[in-house]
């Protein structure tokens, strides 16, 4: 009997590894990747010059008026006189570094979620959901501290539609985790009740929603008792994506194996010392892709107040878009809309990457 | 030989875990029938039988992770009812560990080990850890504490399991096939863990084809087929000298392969 030789690890051949390998894996593999290389770079060439033509090397940047704007390229100088209605709507200008301190907060508190290092991250992460918002809105509508009161009528653009995806985000994903638990749960009252939450909430259109919270709701409810047309929108937004969020968690939920709840029912935890501790940090990050689709379907969809005359940023530019002054610009503006909604669409798609990766702990069992 | 007789007698006798005439229906299916067994503290039991006869029920029952519908249970003379706050108590002193470990993939080694105490317990978060690390010592896997269960083999992740139930400082330890989900070569170290375990004097019950093991440290084998115990007896006996037929055909099939 031959005796056993261990035999030592090579390198990898060189047309697996390195660009030549990474071309050769996921550019020219087989005939039908070879062609929709060759196509998806023609379609490039095609499309990608025109749109950098328009958009940067024949663009006008420079001027103040509508004499500014020649040549077929884009006139960005139409969307630079009206930024400050775009971001600010009608808020009054001598106020707007109330706006401006608002953003700073959000923004001292977001980017810092986006590295591990830095020290008290989770803190600021806490506070950006709970303290933030209340200090916000009174940073913003003001009457306290001597700042002057803004009705609420006052506010839009892109501030507005900040605000009520924010609101929207940060409401709607604790109670979409109660309708979700509750619509697993034991007891027939609360989960019928859940159920009939979620199902109604989500079979009506976020439009006939809106229409009943500003045109409907107000024919109900007794005499001279109103609130806050904004107020409405934001509650029949939360409640409509609330519904929504509960079924992507409760899809998280129903992943999770049984043995997890045996697991901790056998250690003695109680039902939302198990839900907190062991189901739901478990089931978030299995839906993590599918709460930040929400989130993003909810922050696009914040457009639909329009409908009902809140004036976001969509709204901001609709109007200026009709200005006699400015004729030809409504590409113009309706880029930049779709810019602003794509960067903050774009930024929360990065972070939940980031979280999916930060959270996997290895193989599941 | 049916069961030993149930005698209307709580905690004061000493017995760990008493179970009178229990039956339990999954639906229409009449998966335990009259079920009774009397466990005295330290003792050690290895529950055996063909698959569906309802050995894991049967322990699962203790811990209230399966409701019986008819009969009494009591462990460390408290009876299982619907009262909540019994259940929570009886967990406990009842630790468990599972076939397929049901460790929590998203907290670490020692993080699944402090939780209950901390949470149940309501031990200081040192404590807890201190209290995690003894128990991580004695089934030898102390230097993973910090890595997360996915990154363990599975006989690891088992004894993490054994020491995560130990951290309550259970009265009772249920083990439900802790080895069948295991290769070969994982399975001595974690009948090791339990030997030594049962060694200490812990009251242990558990459903296991491990022979060997029920030879060596077992005080009563108990054999169950279709829902009822169908023979009880101390190893030597229980191996030797089966009385029924139907365990004799079970220990033939399991020993002579």
């Amino acid at each position: 009997m031959s005796g056993f030789t261990e035999i030592k690890s090579r390198p990898a051949p060189v047309s697996t590894t390195g660009t030549i390998g990474w071309i050769r894996q996921n550019l020219v593999s087989t005939p039908l990747n070879t062609l929709s290389t060759v196509i998806g770079l023609y379609l490039i060439y095609t499309f990608l010059p025109p749109v950098l033509d328009w958009a940067i090397f024949s663009a006008n940047f420079l001027g103040t008026d509508e004499h500014a704007c020649n040549g077929g390229g884009a006139c960005w100088v139409f969307v630079k006189q009206r930024a400050s209605l775009f971001i600010y709507g009608f808020y009054p200008s001598e106020e707007y570094w109330r706006l401006d301190l608002v953003f700073a907060l959000l923004a001292i508190t977001f980017v810092p979620q986006f590295f591990d290092a830095f020290p008290y991250k989770k803190w600021f992460g806490i506070f950006s959901i709970t303290g933030l918002p209340v200090i916000s809105f009174f940073i913003i509508s003001g009457g306290v501290l001597g700042l002057e009161h803004v009705e609420t009528e006052q506010w839009g653009g892109l501030s507005l539609t900040l605000i009520i995806a924010f609101v929207g985000i940060v409401a709607a994903l604790p109670f979409g985790v109660l309708l979700a638990l509750g619509r697993r749960s034991n007891m027939p009252i609360i989960r019928t009740m859940c159920v009939i939450f979620i199902e109604v909430w989500r079979g009506v259109p976020l439009i006939s929603v809106l229409f009943m919270a500003s045109v409907m709701l107000p024919l109900f409810l007794p005499e001279g008792v109103t609130f806050n047309k904004l107020l409405r929108a934001m509650i029949g937004i939360v409640m409509f994506q609330s519904a929504y969020m509960a079924e992507v968690i409760r899809g998280g939920l129903q992943a999770i194996p049984k043995g997890q709840y045996e697991a901790a029912s056998a250690l003695g935890l109680s039902y939302w010392r198990s839900m907190t501790f062991i189901i739901l940090p478990q089931a978030l990050k299995l839906v993590i892709p599918g709460i930040v689709n929400t989130f993003i379907a909810l922050f696009k969809d914040t457009t639909l107040v329009l409908i009902i005359g809140l004036f976001d940023v969509l709204g901001a530019v609709q109007s200026a878009i009709v200005d006699p002054n400015w004729p030809g610009v409504a590409t113009e503006g309706y880029f930049f809309a779709g810019f602003c909604f794509w960067i903050f669409c774009f930024t929360m798609s990065r972070y939940s990457m980031r979280l999916e990766r930060k959270l996997h702990t290895g193989h599941k069992r | 030989m049916p069961a030993t007789n149930a005698q209307p007698s709580p905690n004061k006798s000493g017995l760990a875990v008493e179970i009178k005439a229990m039956h339990k229906w999954y639906g229409q299916f009449h998966v335990l029938k009259d079920i009774n067994l009397e466990v005295k503290q330290g003792e050690r039991i290895v529950i055996c039988g063909p698959s569906g006869s309802g050995k894991s029920t049967m322990i699962r029952c203790i811990n209230r992770l399966e409701e019986h519908q008819e009969g009494q249970i009591f462990v460390e003379g408290i009876e299982l009812t619907d009262d909540l706050k019994k259940i929570d108590e009886i967990r406990r002193e009842v630790g468990m560990c599972f076939q397929h470990f049901n460790l929590f993939p998203h907290l670490t080694v020692l993080e699944n080990c402090t939780l209950a105490p901390i949470w149940v317990r309501k031990m200081p978060k040192a404590q807890a850890e201190e209290v995690a690390m003894k128990y991580l010592e004695r089934v030898k896997i102390k230097d993973q504490a910090l890595k997360y269960p996915g990154q363990l083999s599975g006989g690891q992740q088992q004894r993490v399991a054994i020491a995560r139930s130990l951290c309550m400082s259970p009265k009772i330890m249920l083990f439900d096939e802790p080895t069948s989900a295991l290769d070969p070569e994982m399975i001595k170290e974690v009948l090791d863990v339990m030997v030594e375990l049962a060694n200490e004097g812990m009251t242990m019950l558990c459903v296991t084809h491990e022979m060997g093991f029920a030879k060596m440290v077992a005080d009563r084998v108990i054999f169950m087929d279709a829902g009822q115990i169908v023979e009880e007896n101390e190893p030597n006996e229980f191996f030797n000298n089966p009385q029924n037929d139907r365990t004799k055909l079970f220990l033939s099939q399991i020993l002579d392969h």
